[in-house]
């Protein structure tokens, strides 16, 4: 190809600056590098088209960690927040999760501010169609325009808006999210540089107006009165700004979908993709639920300087004035205003397994992908996969080594690993019961485990790091002493027994064993240790649940190790699978598309089984095969 | 990673045998199922035998000889213990049981080889021969699990999984989706399904113990006094004469072992020569009994005449019977000629207690029933589907890790830590029929519940 004319030249190129785009770009230019983001609107950076909240199960994990790794969209969520809620009280620390409702514009707002704000990021608003390429390298973007933009590496985070098409009813049109353009030209080069492309679906309800709606008839629903920010970094009181309110669909809701549900976009056959399966639009819900008597919804308001609401869990496609009558059978919205009617969207995506857990594809170097490009759905997931493909290719232009992140340490490693190792047939959505190690990986302690690689890596500062340093040992010794405090069997500490409904002492026993109780806290002992320092709560909290867990985290720990031993026998790159003696075809089929890095990869590809596993072992051992010092290796 | 152990030598009757048992843990393991008689295990010194005694718990069962090798001098290159026991399927299966209670797991085939090459201890060669040896095994694994796929077992390992993953699934969804309209997980499904799946894998374990002895013979030991007619009881159970019978108590000197058919139902039948000693008759029986014959057999048959009223000996025999935890048949023979009651009163409390007449072979048929209520019926069908140990081991996982689940729901622990144990003992059950269980819990969600936006 002839020398292009660049009228810039970047070290990388981020397409599309949604959740994904943002946090690499952002990643990016903070460690050095001379990075573009581009975006069809400037208006849509960061925008929340969906549900106008940040967090909740598994997600509010997944912004811990990014936070913990120095990345934004904590702080963002922190800043912009108008209801804050811990989900899952009760049901145990390792699923507890932080979920807030968020203002739209502030959010938005906020993010772009920021990006605007940072030395080294150039924010620029076009429509890429064509990724370039010099003697079979990246070099370049090239936008609607005609303009070319030099890059040694791109990142595309196309979101929904790659060949987006919108569905109402019978209706469909070309378009992204919110009525944004769509980007309809770069799925044709990204097929030429050999990426395969399909089609995913997703929805989202319609808004209402808050003045045609009855409150007076719907659950209000408070926020907690004790708010946990997501930024570790954030020490400031918050408080919530809103109420959101909770309905429910009835029978004659059902009936009016029932009775129009083959004009519904997706029942009708118009829609080639394959929609979420955790996300079903109220059409589904009621088709697939039929003995539910009611579904559950809520309203929750977009913003603090608009009339507009959300209505969680009402996700459709069916024509406009099917929305308004069945809006209108639900109780409290006899006389709901729809202000953005709901709809399905279609969009392109690759298949994750085409990518390395760095999202950089395989066979096309320097070219990474991130967010629901890569098959995910959520805010959150697509910022976790922005913030690694953005620090991958960082570290790459810089020569240094990859920050992989494996299952044990992370929510965030557990998706990349999902993705790239098993792929998706339908929108990826993090859950916690995705993790083998939710213990261990809880959203308290995503600081501690993941503060240091951020460190390494360079987002995170050296004073951060030294304040978690110190914390960790604050909290190591504390729980050496617990465990080495004896309580001897007094009436007092009896009777307080006796009191929270547990059995009473007739021995003396260590502290360590009493908060082992179900029934019992490290805090509310506090009166009968009599030598007890004085802690912060984020201290004492980890103190607790490391003795409370012990034997838990004891038997977690020991999976991780022997999979971690699997995970540091890597695999050559250019391995013909075929090849190997003993390999059973579908193995060696499976090993040759995947192409796992390591031999704990492999493993985990369904259709390699343990003697497989077996077989590579040996073939490693028989050829020299490498061991990798850790899997964190920045 | 987890030592692992084997029985060595070939299977079979023979006068000794070798477990063996490599891994970073490998003396540990072998420290828990070995007392030398000399220096403890962790002072031996690599290339060094001991000699001492195998315990089960604390019950002594051979007499043995371990030999110690210190990583790398060994044939897996790791750290190995040999245990040079008495031989016979029955004994080397114990030791390799108790083994894995004290955390070894069977190795699968190929395994000590295998591990020597990736340690340096073999050529390429040999590594090549290795390989297709362990993919032959894969064919194999899969071409049983397809056979077993339309077994009566297969099925009720699924049926188990299927409950436990229904469990894990309203568990997951009730958790993963706090804002929905979802029951919450009774507090009493939890604890009764895991209790219901506990139950029938400890079910399936017995069924497999009986199957294993069902397929290779139920250890079984005749006793009794003196010339009760033990020897005629074998006889007529063979159907020919194999011990000579004459009148004269104490004929019988050697231990005879022969197999024999009952009903269903294979015994591996060892009959004693008359337990007899004129000067202390009675502490003698006792201890024989105890030392030698109730601890290994499955199956003890006492033989009591029933032509004259119980002795002191016949005594100290129930009671010794009754002190043992092996399954008891007691028979009164001579029915032929009279059946003394004070038996019926000497043997009240033993669950099977039948009269018999081993010269004319009437109650044979009461006999065979109460050995296939003990061994048969439930190990019949599905106990002889199992084919290994590795088996029996991922059921006993399943087993363990149900208990562990259970007592967290019972002394009130969260869902979350009920659920790791939980999903565990899922896990251990889909490695037997070869499937991943964190996917098909979210399948699950997916397919019962009406979740998201």
């Amino acid at each position: 190809m002839e020398q292009q004319n660049f009228i810039a030249k970047f070290d990388i190129a981020v397409i599309g600056a949604g959740h994904a785009g943002v946090e690499a770009a952002l990643a990016a230019a903070r460690l050095g590098l001379k990075t573009a983001l581009f975006t069809i609107s400037l208006d849509a950076v960061a925008n929340l088209p969906c549900n106008p909240s940040i967090g909740g199960t598994a997600k509010g994990h997944l912004v811990r960690e990014i936070d913990a790794l120095g990345g934004e969209m904590g702080k963002a969520a922190d800043a912009t927040f108008l209801q804050s809620r811990i989900l899952n009280k009760g049901k145990g620390p390792a699923v507890y999760s932080l979920r807030v409702q968020s203002d739209r514009v502030k959010y938005h707002g906020y993010m772009k501010s920021k990006v605007e704000h940072t030395e080294g990021l150039f924010l620029k608003q076009d429509e890429i169609t064509e990724i370039l390429t010099e003697d079979g390298k990246i070099c370049g973007v090239r936008s609607k325009l005609g303009s070319c933009y030099g890059a040694r590496a791109v990142i595309v985070a196309s979101g929904t808006y790659l060949k987006g098409k919108v569905f109402v009813g019978g209706t469909s049109y070309s378009s992204g999210p919110d009525a944004t353009l769509p980007a309809d030209r770069l799925s044709d080069s990204l097929r030429a540089l050999g990426v395969t492309l399909r089609r995913f679906k997703t929805g989202t309800p319609c808004r209402v107006h808050r003045r045609s709606i009855d409150f007076s008839k719907l659950e209000r629903q408070e926020g907690d009165e004790k708010i946990v920010p997501f930024s570790f970094e954030n020490h400031e009181k918050l408080e919530n700004k809103i109420a959101c309110y909770v309905g429910y669909t009835n029978a004659r809701t059902h009936e009016v979908i029932l009775n129009n549900i083959h004009r519904s976009a997706m029942y009708s056959g118009q829609i080639e993709g394959v929609g979420p399966r955790y996300c079903p639009s109220i059409e589904d819900k009621v088709k697939r639920f039929s003995d539910k008597p009611r579904h559950q919804l809520f309203i929750e308001p977009m913003g603090l300087d608009t009339e507009e609401c959300y209505v969680q869990g009402m996700s459709s496609s069916l024509p406009e004035e099917v929305q308004l009558e069945f809006m209108r059978t639900i109780e409290g919205l006899e006389n709901v205003e729809i202000m953005r009617n709901a709809y399905a969207i279609e969009y392109d995506c690759c298949d994750p397994t085409e990518l390395l857990p760095t999202l950089e594809f395989k066979e096309i170097p320097n070219l990474y992908g991130a967010g629901q490009f890569n098959g995910t759905s959520g805010y959150e997931e697509a910022a976790a996969q922005g913030l690694v493909a953005g620090v991958n290719a960082a570290l790459k232009l810089l020569g240094r080594e990859p920050m992989l992140l494996d299952r044990a340490s992370s929510y965030i490693g557990t998706l990349i690993d999902d993705l790239v190792t098993k792929g998706c047939s339908d929108p990826y959505r993090m859950l916690t019961s995705r993790s083998e190690y939710r213990l261990l990986l809880r959203q308290d302690n995503a600081d501690i485990r993941l503060t240091e690689i951020g460190h390494r890596v360079g987002l995170i500062s050296d004073q951060r790091a030294e304040r978690v340093r110190e914390k960790i040992r604050l909290i190591d010794e504390e729980t050496e002493r617990v465990k080495h405090v004896n309580l001897a069997p007094t009436d007092e500490l009896n009777a307080y027994l006796e009191q929270q409904g547990t059995e009473r002492l007739t021995t003396g026993i260590k502290l360590s064993q009493l908060i082992k109780r179900p029934q019992l806290t490290y805090a509310g002992l506090a009166a009968f240790d009599k030598h007890r320092p004085e802690l912060s709560e984020d201290v004492t909290e980890q103190v607790e649940l490391n003795i409370k867990y012990e034997g838990y985290i004891a038997i977690q720990l020991d999976r991780v190790k022997s999979m971690r031993k699997l995970e540091r026998r890597l695999l050559p790159k250019d391995t013909d699978y075929s090849q190997v003696r003993g390999l059973r075809l579908e193995a060696a089929e499976k090993l040759n598309k995947v192409k796992p890095l390591s031999v704990g990869q492999a493993s985990r590809i369904s259709g390699v089984n343990p003697a497989d596993v077996n077989v590579l072992l040996i073939w490693l051992a028989a050829n020299g095969g490498t061991e990798n010092a850790g899997a964190d290796s920045v | 990673m987890q030592a692992i152990c084997a029985v060595a030598t070939a299977e079979g009757e023979a006068a000794l045998a070798v477990v063996r048992i490599s891994g970073e843990d490998a003396l540990t393991v072998a420290e828990k199922v070995f007392t030398p008689y000399g220096k403890s295990v962790r002072e031996m010194a690599g290339y060094t035998c001991a000699y001492g005694c195998v315990f089960d718990g604390g019950e002594r069962i051979d007499d043995a000889v371990l030999t110690v090798f210190r990583a790398p001098h060994s044939y897996t290159g790791e750290d190995c213990a040999e245990i040079s026991c008495h031989g016979g399927r029955y004994l080397t299966q114990r030791i390799m049981r108790i083994c894995c209670d004290c955390g070894a797991r069977p190795a699968e085939r190929g395994e000590f080889t295998k591990l020597a090459f990736i340690n340096g201890k073999l050529c390429l060669t040999q590594a090549e021969a290795v390989m297709e040896l362990i993919s032959a095994q894969g064919e194999l694994t899969l071409r049983s699990a397809n056979l077993t796929r339309q077994g009566a077992l297969f099925g009720r390992i699924q049926e188990i999984r299927g409950r436990l993953v229904t469990l894990l699934g309203e568990l997951a969804a009730w958790v993963d989706y706090p804002e929905e309209d979802l029951p919450e997980v009774g507090e009493g499904s939890v604890g009764s399904t895991l209790s219901d799946c506990l139950d029938d894998v400890e079910k399936l374990i017995r069924g497999y113990d009986n199957g294993m002895l069902l397929k290779r013979g139920v250890p079984a030991t005749i006793v009794g006094k003196p010339n009760v007619g033990k020897s005629t009881l074998m006889n007529m159970l063979l159907g020919y004469e194999r011990a000579i019978v004459t009148d004269i108590a104490g004929t019988t000197r050697d231990v005879l072992e022969e197999s024999v058919r009952l009903g269903d139902v294979t015994l591996r039948l060892a009959d004693t020569a008359g337990l007899r000693d004129t000067s202390d008759a009675v502490e003698r029986i006792g201890v024989e009994l105890a030392r030698k014959k109730l601890g290994e057999s499955a199956l003890v048959i006492a033989v009591f005449d029933g032509s004259t009223p119980p002795e002191e000996e016949d005594r100290a025999l129930v009671s010794e019977i009754k002190a043992s935890e092996g399954k008891v048949i007691a028979l009164i023979n001579k029915s032929d000629i009279a059946a003394d009651s004070g038996y019926y009163e000497l043997c009240a409390g033993l669950p099977y207690v039948i009269e018999i007449s081993a010269k004319s072979g009437s109650g044979r048929d009461r006999l065979e029933a109460a050995a296939a209520e003990l061994f048969g019926a439930a190990g019949t069908d599905d106990g002889l589907i199992f084919v290994n140990e590795r088996q029996r081991n991922c059921l006993g996982r399943a087993a363990e890790q149900l208990r562990e689940a259970l007592s967290a729901h019972e002394t009130g622990m969260t869902p979350d830590i009920v659920a790791i144990s939980a999903e565990e003992a899922a896990a251990a059950l889909a490695e037997l029929t070869g499937e991943r269980i964190s996917d098909s819990i979210v399948s699950e969600v997916f397919s019962k519940f009406c979740v998201g936006k």
